[in-house]
């Protein structure tokens, strides 16, 4: 067959380079005809991406939050879980910015704490889940038959099952473990409904012709599965995973609220709700600095979420401008 | 000349989007005359949908339209949508090019024809409209209208739907009837139905009618004067005869070169017309098809021509700059565009070698499942059934059918390697069922697939040169040999080595479909399996891939397996044809043989129906109409499965016409050909038959 295929004359294009310098003369003409390439999808997303308020809004919003986390602490001259014995059930003053407790701890220190484990737990458990659903979810599609029939019925089982109720008779036996394990056990029933998502796009991708063709090259299963399924439903999984962000920090701080999430001494938005809820009258600060911080964290994530939604789906009426 | 039925008057539409104005119309004059039959020609993007929707009324209301549209001397653009709704389906009506999405599923077809004939005319009763709905499906040729008025849209097959459509079109008798490709997704016995029923609708209502359409061959059959259109203009504009026979601007002379003609196609070779058109977002300065245009001179990149007439000619338009030497016969349609060289075929006697695929009784069918506890068998879809056929190096196999004949199954076969239902396979003389999965692999090099759409068959997501190289990164190929590959190949299929690290969005057409043979040649395959390569792109593109194909073939020595439903093609890359019909090959021979001497009925009507881009011939030529569909897969046929669409039969005795019903032909050799048909040699019974009666499906 080789004698059948000799290298190309080099009369064919005297303008190009024959030899091997796969670099120095590609790269030249790519920046050449850059400026003239349509632009490409991901600057597209991004070009709808930045003419969306509600991007704009959101975004400040996580990441004032997100700095506020890691570095409000910084300003403040309290530990967590140090006691200011003069200053019992104090509202918030110049000197405890949010007040404190009834044994004097400061909340403003306590939320920075909370906050950072609870941010962590969501966008951990978040692309956990999606991870999940993107693995289950493409192989079911993908291989069909009886994989499909045991993802279903996995699914299903899942599904019906009350998962707070679930939740809420393992997380005693969870206790005594890191924290790490809640994030697990978040994730781990927040995939099922993307799954199916999954398995059904995939389901219409694999009779796609590039991923026939793929198979007829002999491309493996898990080959195929990242390199041509994957990635063309990525933006799905995106959106999943931002969007998942809230249903993860809500989960935790339901959890926590009554006692089986994460355990005091170490904290989280929902044990600061949950201790706050019983002065939610008397000493409001207790109740409502915690839960606006959890109100306007839910709420940017979903602004985030919907305007990426929004930005990546061609079909969005949004888009039709 | 009095007042024509429609003039449309320096038409401009333009879309605003984000980048500015797409200028998808610019400024395009025509009128249509009392009973007139025009064919506005154009690739999609030329403008040519869009201005008949700006006739109808029925653009979205962010289009700005510019220009006059008289109707019977009234402007339409200053009617309101009211007005123009009455007129609409009264005086104007349209055929779209999809049935399925042009019927609304949730009514019957004969509640929807009569919907069409309440509004324009409120005091019929219910009894007369519903045998005016009969009539006129009888009128266009549905079998048992009676009892199909009352079927739903989903009930009803493409042919029949798009009948349908007709029916609703001509309901209330209107003057000019508008059919945007109304063709276009139909096979071609279906396509010849529907352009007799058109033809017959014409008739009957004496209306006129504007056939939009990118198929020159259609055109050519059909209608009495063509417009031509090039990025939102008319290029040329004439008689059908005077345009096909000397076209005076460059782009219709390239478009009639590049385009097969059934009739003689595999003597000279096409002739690409290279590039695409421009983006109607960009337009160049000067002549839009300037870039183009082989013959183009300075002044065709400053300024663009307008449409004028000829002294010698009246009524004929044309748009170059260089039409007056056209017109004089000093630029010749030779001169513009000359006919590329055959390259020399590196594999000299291919019939005396082995083939490099031998098919044997290949069987495919598909299992139908009930029930969703306990799934049982109901039947199955024989998409396959006995197929067989052999290939040898430096050979192409031309598989033609029509859609549902299996032909693609039959490929796709070939590529999975693995053992048939029944039946044997043999690669390059090794039956694959004895293939470990190790030597499977390995065989994967010599056979490759290049599939029909070249958007589908690429992921979006990756590099070209990373599309390329993915065979080889199956047989492990280090990096730098792959590398080396994707620039070598992509050089061969005529596009640059720079182009690597595109991605497939950022390509035309006809250069995905470059890349997509780039991918299939990386492995040095022996033999390439090409699932319609050709039917997904531009007429003018089509030229350019299939002379490539043909190059490579010599070149390199390889065999094709051409899967195609376009004849024409066909003709012209293959050495030998299959003509498939319901999962089973009905003739198998040389090209020259099965062309010039079909001996299967089937054979004969396909061809028939077949247009070809020449008006004269077009007109002359004796066509078999095939009453009705394609049976379904799923039905157990006795005897021969073409018997109940035989022109044949009906012209054969009882006792002939019985055997057809109960012994199930298999295939005999006639001359260097097979053929599947119990009276194959008396097929010169169809020479003299008008069958045309046979298109109102009485039966």
């Amino acid at each position: 067959m080789s004698t059948n295929n000799p290298a190309p004359p080099a009369d064919t294009a005297p303008d190009l380079p024959q030899d091997l310098e796969p670099t120095a003369p590609l790269s030249d003409e790519a920046t050449d005809k850059k400026r003239e390439r349509p632009i490409s999808r991901s600057q597209l997303v991004w070009r709808r991406l930045k003419r969306k308020p509600n991007f704009w809004i959101g975004g400040v919003v996580i990441a004032g939050i997100a700095l506020f986390a890691a570095f409000g602490g910084m300003i403040n001259v309290y530990e967590l879980n140090e006691q200011d014995i003069y200053n019992f059930n104090s509202p918030p003053s110049s000197q405890h910015w949010f007040g404190t407790d009834s044994i004097g701890v400061d909340l403003y220190v306590s939320l920075v704490h909370a906050l950072r484990k609870s941010l962590l737990i969501g966008f951990l458990a978040a692309p956990l889940a999606t991870l999940i659903a993107a693995f289950f979810g493409s192989l079911a599609g993908y291989l069909g038959g009886w994989v499909e029939m045991l993802m279903n019925w996995l699914v299903n089982l899942l599904l019906v099952l009350p998962v707070f109720y679930v939740l809420m008779i393992v997380s005693p036996m969870l206790a005594s473990q890191s924290w790490l394990i809640l994030v697990v056990a978040i994730g781990a029933f927040g995939w099922m409904i993307m799954a199916q998502i999954v398995k059904n796009q995939t389901k219409s991708l694999k009779d796609r012709e590039y991923v026939k063709a793929a198979r007829y090259m002999g491309v493996g299963t898990f080959t195929i599965l990242h390199r041509h399924i994957i990635p063309n439903v990525a933006s799905l999984l995106i959106v999943d995973a931002a969007i998942g962000v809230s249903g993860a920090v809500l989960s935790e701080t339901a959890l926590s609220f009554f006692g089986l999430g994460i355990q005091p001494p170490d904290i989280s938005l929902g044990v600061l709700i949950a201790q706050g809820q019983n002065a939610a009258i008397t000493r409001p600060w207790l109740f409502l600095f915690p839960a606006a911080f959890l109100v306007a964290l839910l709420t940017a994530v979903n602004l985030v979420g919907d305007a990426l939604r929004d930005a990546i789906d061609p079909t969005s009426e949004v888009n039709r401008a | 000349m009095p007042e024509p039925l429609l003039r449309v008057q320096d038409l401009s539409v333009s879309f605003p989007n984000q980048n500015g104005l797409v200028r998808a119309v610019r400024g395009v004059n025509y009128e249509v005359h009392e009973g007139e039959f025009l064919g506005i020609v154009g690739e999609s993007g030329s403008g040519k949908s869009v201005s008949s929707m700006a006739v109808m009324g029925l653009l979205p209301s962010s289009a700005q339209i510019e220009g006059s549209i008289t109707y019977r001397g009234e402007s339409l653009l200053h009617k309101s949508d009211r007005e123009l709704s009455d007129l609409r389906g009264r005086e104007i009506s349209m055929i779209f090019q999809d049935p399925l999405s042009a019927l609304t599923p949730v009514y019957t077809i004969g509640q929807q024809i009569e919907e069409a004939l309440t509004l324009h005319n409120k005091n019929v009763s219910a009894d007369a409209l519903h045998k005016r709905a009969v009539e006129l499906l009888k009128i266009v040729g549905i079998p048992g209208a009676e009892r199909r008025v009352k079927a739903f849209p989903h009930e009803f097959s493409g042919g029949m739907r798009q009948r349908a459509m007709i029916a609703i079109a001509m309901a209330n008798d209107p003057q000019l009837i508008i059919a945007d490709e109304p063709t276009t997704a139909l096979d071609v016995t279906i396509q010849a139905q529907i352009l007799e029923v058109l033809q017959k609708a014409k008739e009957v209502t004496d209306a006129a009618v504007v056939l939009i359409t990118h198929d020159l061959g259609v055109v050519a059959g059909n209608v009495d004067r063509v417009a031509v259109m090039y990025a939102g203009k008319l290029v040329e504009k004439g008689d059908v005869d005077e345009v096909f026979a000397q076209p005076r601007m460059p782009y219709t002379m390239g478009l009639l070169r590049s385009v097969p003609n059934m009739l003689t196609a595999g003597k000279d070779r096409l002739v690409p017309l290279e590039g695409r058109p421009p983006s109607p977002a960009a337009l160049p300065k000067g002549c839009p098809f300037a870039d183009r245009c082989p013959a183009a001179i300075d002044i065709c990149h400053q300024e663009e021509p307008e449409l004028l007439g000829f002294e010698d000619v009246p009524g004929r338009t044309a748009a170059c700059h260089r039409a007056g030497e056209i017109a004089a016969g000093t630029l010749t349609s030779a001169d513009i565009f000359p006919r590329p060289e055959y390259v020399p075929h590196a594999i000299e006697d291919s019939d005396a070698l082995a083939p490099i695929v031998e098919a044997e009784g290949l069987v495919r069918h598909f299992p139908l499942m009930k029930g969703s506890v306990f799934r049982r068998q109901v039947g199955a879809v024989k998409a396959v059934d006995g197929v067989d056929f052999e290939i040898r190096p430096g050979q192409t196999l031309g598989l033609v059918g029509e859609s549902g004949s299996g032909k693609s199954t039959t490929a796709l076969e070939i590529m999975e390697l693995v053992k048939p239902q029944a039946g044997r396979l043999v690669v390059d003389g090794t039956d694959v069922s004895t293939l470990t999965a190790k030597q499977r692999l390995a065989m994967r090099r010599d056979v490759q697939i290049v599939f029909q759409d070249p958007m589908a068959a690429l992921d979006p997501r990756m590099p070209v040169g990373e599309l390329i190289a993915e065979p080889l990164t199956v047989q492990g190929v280090p990096k730098a040999e792959r590398h080396r590959k994707v620039r070598e190949l992509l050089e061969r299929v005529g596009l640059y080595a720079s182009m690597a690290d595109r991605y497939p969005h950022e390509f035309s057409g006809g250069q995905r479909q470059r890349i997509g043979i780039a991918r299939a040649l990386i492995t040095e395959p022996k033999l390439l399996v090409l699932d319609e390569p050709v039917s997904a792109l531009d007429v003018s593109v089509q030229a350019g891939v299939i002379n490539l194909l043909e190059d490579l073939r010599d070149e390199l020595g390889l065999s094709y397996l051409f899967v195609a439903h376009d004849l024409a093609i066909v003709r012209e890359i293959s050495d030998y044809i299959a003509v498939m019909y319901l999962g089973r090959i009905v003739e198998y021979g040389p090209v020259k043989d099965v062309f010039e001497h079909p001996k299967h009925p089937y054979t004969r009507a396909l061809m028939s129906a077949v247009p070809v881009p020449d008006p004269a011939t077009e007109r002359s030529r004796q066509r078999i109409l095939l009453q009705g569909d394609l049976p379904s897969p799923t039905e157990t046929i006795t005897g021969c499965n073409f018997a109940s669409r035989c022109p044949l039969r009906p012209l054969l005795s009882d006792e002939q016409q019985s055997r057809c019903r109960t012994d199930d032909p298999a295939g005999v050799s006639h001359g260097a050909s097979r053929v599947a048909c119990h009276y194959a040699d008396e097929i010169s019974r169809l020479d003299n038959v008008d069958t045309s009666n046979l298109v109102t499906g009485a039966q």
